[in-house]
């Protein structure tokens, strides 16, 4: 009974619970696939990120990636001529922090043929031809001399030697490694009107540089979006500013508006379109008035501006050009025999069916352009008004070698990012994804 | 209105003959260095005349013929108005280029003209024919502006490399080149680039870091895309929607940790420390663009494979990877594009003037010593090798820009 109820119970086909071994040998060889991949991505991506939290709370200057130690500097002492002259080997010491002990320190150096030691300095050992001292912890600023006196025998003599083998070791406290945190970095940040200035010229800089560049990359769609001769011609020339390298055309674009021998201030003077060059790179702000209302326009920030909009038109113009290839055409002939004149057809026909690929090109170049350093560090250096967030974190960390305030900047930059990267993932699940 | 074909057959014409002469005459002034100040009134007048000659000459049939009695009133328009001096410039100075520029400024806007007005009367138009004129107007200046947008800067860097430095302190504006002076001296930037500058070291360094790092992204992101695309196991669909947010990540926020590290490490100032952080930024994309393109190659084809006794390595060998051949070019184009044109983090860790790629090379020029010349030498050295890889294999690379590249 008992068996033929097994049997029926057998042949019902059930589904597998949990992961066969297929699935698990699989699940294994993916893992092993991807292994290299993720631990470099951990090591060089994910381990910096956190790191750049730690550094940020520490006072670490750029001095103290080098971490202190002691020098040593070894000679000679008294001429000695025959064999059982007195001769001393000197040790001078220092600490090459100013601000810093060191711990643990050691002196080891193998004592020339032929010395014989007669006097040993206090806390130093001797064993065969090694010679040892142990210092302990020395303050900072620390120097002291060491005299190891002795005789000498006829191998000391014969050898005309160079001895400067003396190694010192020591432990001191790396700022990086150690416990010490402080909330100063943050303190600096957002004390004073500078930050506030900073995240105003982001946010200029990365809004007007991301819509300038999606109106001119639209703009470029719409004219090669026709067929004629020469068109492949054009699109290459269009990619062209994406394609070269930043130093190149950042140069390029700082050597033509130089305001004293550029070709272009020289064009505008020359032909009178203006009386004195304009130093588009330099003049933080021009005045006017409007209806007697005093404004300032941002000069040096709006050429910055123009440049990255000029930059990075050719990849938005390359995104909406395929899209637009890929509507379908019906609807322009329906839209024509209806009576829809061009501009309709643009407004009611083309722009919906780009609304998708424009949204999402606009967050990701959103950030893109937020996270942009080479191109305001390179025309701008971030003097004249252009100094944005990313700008901020080189000049703090590097220009004035304050790491702890550079990463501070860091992280307000990747806080700012992750808004937005969930921004993104928000709405790129309602929008074609890329 | 019923005037209104009348209206924008004049706006057409103005606008054309304004543009088109401005375009002429500081194009002339730039080929010739002679101050050409482009006379833009009259020559909107003589674009008005162009423009009513070929509209009513459009009923006469012969387009050809039309554009020709255009450029003959603009020139009579022209020359009238500005006492035969539409750029200001006596005649006998430069008169070959003066005689181009002007035969270009009224063959352009003769066609201009006739290929924005066709079918324009000058009685009243319907919204959808003046709409389709407005439309080729605009479309016309786009391709005017973008050209110039985009080659003016180009042409500046390359003329100025091939300048001396006192002609371009005695007049900015000459872009010629002077060829009575022969070849070598026209090079003399590029020559010392070369000998004094170490640039054959920079292009040689440049060329074998962008080289290894399309290597080593390839060698790490092929067998990542395929277990993503292709292997099923817990955390997939997370993952390959991560890969994405990686490559968001600032390099601004890695480099101060990546420079403390590495300075410890003492790989700061070396190319293997290059070589480990190009392939990390990069393989995220690659990974992300590969693993699209295999997820379009048919399973079946791969299961095949497996059931004739192919190993998992056999099948990505010999069947997934000659398949996707396209992909890895655009991907190796693009990473390869990425790798030559990086600038941060060359800048932050190079130190020693053997090692610098040419971006770091070309920065170093950006002195008050060096003259400017040799920067824009330097500046066309390091974009010449990436347009001609850019242009050879265009297809390839614009595919690899639309498949996975949003980044830059």
């Amino acid at each position: 009974m008992t068996v033929v109820d097994n049997d029926a119970k057998g042949s019902v086909a059930t589904p597998p619970k949990g992961i066969g071994p297929m699935q698990r040998r699989e699940a294994r060889l993916a893992f092993f696939m991807l292994a290299p991949t993720f631990l470099i991505i951990l090591a060089i991506v994910m381990g910096p990120l956190l790191a750049n939290f730690w550094i940020s709370v520490k006072p670490v200057g750029l001095a103290d990636l080098r971490p202190p130690s002691v020098l040593v500097n070894e000679r000679e002492r008294g001429k000695p001529k025959a064999v059982g002259d007195a001769v001393t080997l000197e040790y001078r010491l220092r600490n090459s922090s100013q601000d810093k002990e060191i711990r643990d320190v050691v002196l080891t150096d193998t004592l020339p043929a032929g010395f014989i030691p007669d006097v040993v300095p206090e806390g130093c050992a001797i064993e065969g031809s090694t010679f040892t001292c142990d210092l302990g912890t020395v303050p900072e600023k620390w120097r002291e001399r060491l005299r190891l006196e002795g005789t000498v025998q006829a191998a000391f003599l014969a050898e005309d030697r160079i001895d400067h083998n003396a190694v010192v070791t020591g432990d001191s406290d790396n700022v990086l490694t150690n416990l010490e945190f402080t909330l100063e970095n943050f303190y600096a940040v957002f004390d004073g009107d500078e930050f506030w200035s900073v995240l105003r010229v982001s946010f200029y800089y990365t809004i007007f540089g991301t819509g300038g560049a999606l109106v001119l990359g639209l703009f470029a769609a719409q004219l090669l979006n026709t067929s004629f001769k020469g068109r492949g011609f054009l699109r290459g020339l269009f990619l062209f500013p994406y394609v070269s390298p930043v130093i190149a055309v950042a140069f390029t674009w700082v050597v033509l508006f130089d305001p004293f021998s550029g070709t272009f201030n020289a064009l505008l003077t020359k032909m009178g379109v203006v009386a004195s060059p304009i130093n588009f790179f330099g003049q933080r702000a021009v005045e006017f008035s409007l209806f007697g209302i005093p404004l300032e326009f941002p000069l040096a920030l709006s050429t910055v501006i123009a440049f990255e909009a000029w930059r990075y038109f050719p990849l938005s113009f390359l995104f909406i050009l395929a899209r637009m290839q890929s509507v379908n055409t019906d609807m322009y002939e329906a839209a024509e025999m209806d009576g829809a004149t061009p501009m309709q057809q643009f407004w009611y026909i083309s722009l919906p069916q780009l609304v998708g690929i424009l949204s999402v090109l606009f967050l990701l170049r959103f950030i893109w352009t937020f996270n942009k350093f080479d191109d305001i560090f390179l025309l701008t250096g971030g003097n004249a008004g252009t100094r944005t967030l990313t700008v901020d974190v080189y000049e703090k960390a590097f220009a004035l070698s304050n790491l702890g305030a550079g990463a501070a900047v860091a992280v307000v930059v990747f806080v700012v990012l992750v808004t937005f990267a969930s921004l993104f993932l928000h709405f790129s699940s309602k929008e074609e994804g890329l | 209105m019923p005037y209104s074909g009348t209206l924008i057959t004049v706006l057409t014409g103005a606008i054309w003959g304004a543009v088109s002469m401005i375009v002429c005459g500081v194009t002339l002034t730039l080929v010739t260095g002679e101050i050409a100040i482009p006379q833009v009134g009259a020559a909107a007048l003589a674009g008005i005349a162009s423009a009513l000659v070929v509209v009513l000459g459009g009923g006469l049939g012969r387009i050809v013929r039309s554009m020709l009695i255009s450029a003959a009133v603009m020139f009579v328009v022209l020359m009238a108005i500005t006492f035969a001096a539409p750029f200001s410039l006596p005649l006998e100075r430069a008169s070959l280029f003066q005689a181009v520029a002007l035969l270009a400024f009224l063959g352009s806007v003769s066609f201009a003209n006739a290929a924005c007005l066709k079918g324009t009367t000058l009685g009243a138009m319907t919204r959808y024919d003046r709409e389709v004129v407005y439309i080729r107007v605009f479309k016309g200046l786009g391709f005017v502006l973008f050209t110039i947008m985009v080659a003016l800067p180009f042409y500046v860097m390359v003329m100025t490399s091939l300048k001396s430095q006192q002609s371009l302190l005695g007049n900015p504006l000459d872009l010629s080149i002077d060829l009575s002076q022969g070849i070598a001296p026209l090079f003399r930037s590029y020559v010392e680039l070369f000998t004094k500058y170490n640039f054959g070291t920079y292009l040689t360094v440049s060329a074998v870091v962008s080289v290894a790092t399309v290597l080593l992204t390839l060698l790490f992101s092929v067998p990542g895309a395929y277990a993503v695309s292709r292997l099923r196991f817990p955390g997939r669909s997370m993952l390959s929607r991560s890969i994405l947010l990686i490559y968001m990540v600032p390099a601004i926020v890695l480099v101060i940790p990546l420079y403390a590290v590495f300075s410890q490490l003492g790989l700061r100032n070396s190319l293997i420390g290059l070589l480990i952080v190009y392939p990390a930024t990069t393989i995220p994309v690659a990974l992300y663009m590969l693993q699209g393109y295999f997820r379009g190659l048919p399973a079946e084809l791969e299961e095949a494979g497996l059931m004739d006794g192919l190993t998992r390595m056999g099948v990505i060998l010999k069947i997934t990877l000659p398949l996707s051949l396209p992909a890895l070019a655009s991907v190796s184009l693009y990473v390869f594009m990425i790798a030559w044109n990086e600038f941060l983090f060359a800048f932050m860790f190079l130190d020693d003037p053997d090692i610098f790629t040419l971006s770091r090379g070309v920065v170093a020029l950006n002195s008050s010593e060096v003259p400017r010349q040799h920067l824009m030498a330097g500046a066309v050295i390091a974009t010449v090798p990436v347009l001609a890889i850019f242009l050879w294999f265009e297809r390839f690379l614009v595919q690899g820009l639309t498949a996975g590249s949003v980044k830059g």
